[in-house]
């Protein structure tokens, strides 16, 4: 079921313009949250824009960092394709959708909830997002299952915030050192 | 000046901003208090109202802060709440990503970089197993995502609005064969 080929995305040299389309889609069609997967999908499987090492790490550093992971995930790779431009682009464009929809559904909402079935239907959309970010663990999965290290490191975080229910912060300052110690150790080897 | 509105949405979402470690979600029972009990913008019953619209609305949760700006004062609140909440954070985020990509290539960025990854994929598959726990799809949320997941991994260029449109049937498939049972 699973397709174990090293996928080779077709490389589709970045532009601004493609840059902002690309984020304007992802914040309009984001429903029921996954919107990492989502950009996972667009900028690493079908685009090749970043790789996936840069992609995971920068969605940790997204995470650790103020604001909203997904904001901070679009600038870090606006930035990393335009300098300051990109990063205010991805921005701009992720925002702009969600920000007229919003307005727009308060404005819908009386109409909406009186129709019975529309949590019915956000539920299961809700659900099959999650998907797109099982992709991304998957895909991550398998990156880490090199390392004794990094299997580890994974199974502590997902242990401790989803399980243990630690603070983030807290489990990121204690995993975070060690594996990236680890990381650290297994680059000195030739 | 006191009073002007903007200058509150200012001044209430700038240090949300700063400290909404961890995204949005770790911030909204502090806009709760501030919007309902300090400022007095709106009723609880609103808040609730915006919250669930907030989650319908694609985009990050974070929309929130733009729907209650909106409530404040019109469309200028909305921009003025939405930018107070996004810049200061994307200002650090931006700092930090231009150091981290300056020094690309040196040993410490790839122990970083390799160190970091599976944190990030822990902590994305932490916010799926808990959104999943939250919600009120029960057992069938995780057979749609994990139907989905697998899905997506075989078919990679698959597009996900088909997902959501298949997710949503399978949910009303189920309502209406329950509530024929």
């Amino acid at each position: 079921m699973i397709d174990n080929r090293p996928s080779s995305p077709p490389v589709e040299p970045p532009t601004l313009i493609a840059l902002f389309t690309v984020f304007l889609r992802i914040g309009l069609f984001s429903f029921g949250g996954g919107l990492s997967g989502w950009i996972y999908r667009e900028v690493v499987t079908l685009r090749g824009w970043i790789d996936e090492d840069e992609f995971m790490s920068g969605l940790a550093v997204s995470q650790i960092l103020p604001g909203a992971n997904v904001a901070n995930l679009s600038l870090y790779i606006g930035q990393k394709l335009f300098g300051a431009t990109g990063a205010v682009v991805a921005l701009v464009a992720l925002l702009s959708g969600p920000f007229f929809v919003a307005i727009g559904l308060v404005s819908a909402y009386s109409v909406m909830t009186s129709f019975d079935w529309t949590e019915t239907v956000m539920d299961g959309v809700a659900a099959s997002a999650i998907g797109l970010l099982l992709v991304v663990a998957v895909k991550g999965g398998r990156r880490a299952s090199r390392h004794v290290g990094s299997i580890v490191a994974l199974v502590a975080t997902f242990l401790g915030v989803a399980v243990f229910h630690l603070s983030l912060l807290l489990v990121v300052a204690v995993v975070a050192p060690l594996s990236v110690w680890a990381a650290w150790h297994r680059s000195a080897k030739p | 000046m006191r009073d002007d509105p903007l200058l509150k949405l200012i001044a209430v979402f700038v240090p949300f901003s700063l400290i909404s470690i961890g995204g949005g979600p770790s911030i909204i029972a502090g806009i709760q208090h501030q919007a309902v009990d300090v400022q007095h913008w709106m009723t609880s019953r609103e808040f609730v109202n915006f919250f669930a619209i907030s989650r319908a609305a694609p985009g990050p949760g974070s929309m929130l802060t733009t729907l209650i700006g909106w409530h404040v004062a019109g469309w200028s609140g909305a921009l003025v709440a939405t930018l107070a909440l996004f810049v200061p954070s994307s200002i650090i985020c931006y700092g930090v990503a231009m150091v981290w990509r300056q020094h690309r290539g040196k040993r410490w960025h790839t122990a970083l970089e390799q160190g970091l990854a599976p944190i990030g994929v822990g902590l994305i598959l932490a916010g799926a197993v808990s959104i999943l726990t939250i919600g009120h799809g029960g057992p069938l949320a995780w057979a749609v995502a994990g139907g989905a997941g697998a899905l997506l991994l075989w078919q990679p260029r698959l597009h996900p609005l088909l997902l959501f449109v298949l997710g949503g049937l399978v949910f009303v498939a189920a309502r209406l064969i329950s509530s024929m049972l």
